[in-house]
């Protein structure tokens, strides 16, 4: 097994590495605010949300290194992987930011991933279908709990209304990334495995908009969109990510607690 | 820029179909669906109920802590308020 993701890799590991890896990294970020939350009720959600995510992310490895059958675990997929050989979407690694710029990524990934992990309940894969039922409900409540941040942010005061508005705009180029399929995945998708993400645009749209209108943001127009994240490319963000993250595994292999 | 204080709700849990939601602690919120969201991340996380309640801390009365002895202690002499002076027979089993 390449780490660099050439090609050779079996579809559906790099499916459920790709899955487990926006869950991931997204958990991450949200741990990041532990301690530094606005208001100790928030620094709750953050972290409720961040061990979600985490526990998803679990599953995750765990299944796909089954699939790759090479004998590693969901410490060796988490740990022990450099930047490239990462498959997130680059809207996940995107930093915090302000409070307002972590819930408006956080409610652009779940108005995806929500209806998603809902379609994947479907799948052919009876493991996936299970993860998935999990999933489903935990990112109906962070969608949930985003979208209305995010509406009593947009619709606050003046100050709040900006940063809102600053953060949908600069995330916004981050969202096409969600709806990309690439051949691995077309093959999926064929054979009842996979969710084809444009059976989730409709929606996704239509949350997005509603949400902004009750806001009173606006929705940024779509244009040039970036790409990379789900094939290895990353912004320079990610690096930071693993060098906190894995510090631990690459200075102690193997260590316990 | 003014800032509003954010108000305080007191939270309520069931935990069991057929029980009655308790008072459990208190979270700040800015309304009332952000209120149960916080009375959900802080007070439900380990599996402690099916339903909630939560209600602006403004709109309890409460009893004034000077009249406590007027209030209160006449019924430390009246025992026989306790059931317990029936003998529950035994096909009643546990009440």
């Amino acid at each position: 097994m390449s780490e660099t993701g050439n090609g050779s890799e079996l579809p559906l590991f790099t499916y459920t590495l790709r899955l487990a890896d926006n869950a991931l990294v997204l958990g991450h970020r949200l741990s990041e605010w532990c301690g530094k939350a606005p208001i100790l009720e928030e620094e709750m959600a953050l972290a409720n949300m961040g061990l979600d995510l985490i526990g998803q992310a679990r599953a995750l490895y765990t299944y796909a290194g089954e699939v790759e059958g090479e004998g590693r675990d969901e410490d060796a997929l988490a740990y022990r992987r450099d930047a490239f050989a990462f498959r997130n979407l680059l809207l996940v690694e995107q930093p915090n930011g302000d409070f307002a710029f972590t819930m408006a990524r956080q409610f652009l990934y779940a108005a995806f991933a929500h209806p998603f992990y809902r379609e994947l309940v479907a799948s052919r894969d009876a493991t996936l279908a299970a993860i998935a039922a999990k999933a489903e409900k935990e990112l109906a409540y962070h969608l949930r709990h985003a979208g209305e941040w995010l509406v009593r942010l947009g619709d606050g005061t003046e100050e709040s209304h900006r940063r809102a508005q600053d953060a949908l705009d600069e995330l916004w180029m981050y969202t096409g990334e969600m709806f990309e399929v690439d051949q691995v995945e077309r093959a999926l998708i064929e054979r009842g495995i996979a969710v084809d993400p444009a059976r989730i645009g409709p929606e996704w749209d239509e949350t997005v908009s509603h949400v902004l209108a009750e806001a009173t943001l606006q929705r940024p127009r779509d244009g040039w969109m970036q790409t990379g994240g789900r094939n290895g490319r990353h912004s320079e963000y990610l690096g930071y990510i693993l060098a906190e993250m894995q510090f631990l595994q690459r200075a102690y292999p193997d260590a316990r607690w | 820029m003014s800032e509003k204080p954010m108000p305080l709700w007191e939270v309520f849990v069931r935990a069991r179909n057929g029980t009655a939601h308790r008072h459990c602690g208190s979270v700040h919120a800015p309304d009332a669906e952000m209120a149960l969201q916080a009375a959900r991340d802080l007070f439900t996380r380990r599996g402690e109920g099916v339903s909630l309640w939560v209600v602006p801390s403004s709109a309890i009365v409460a009893s004034d802590p000077a009249e406590k002895d007027m209030l209160f202690e006449p019924t430390a002499s009246k025992i026989y308020r306790h059931p317990t002076f029936y003998e529950i027979p035994e096909e009643v089993g546990h009440m």
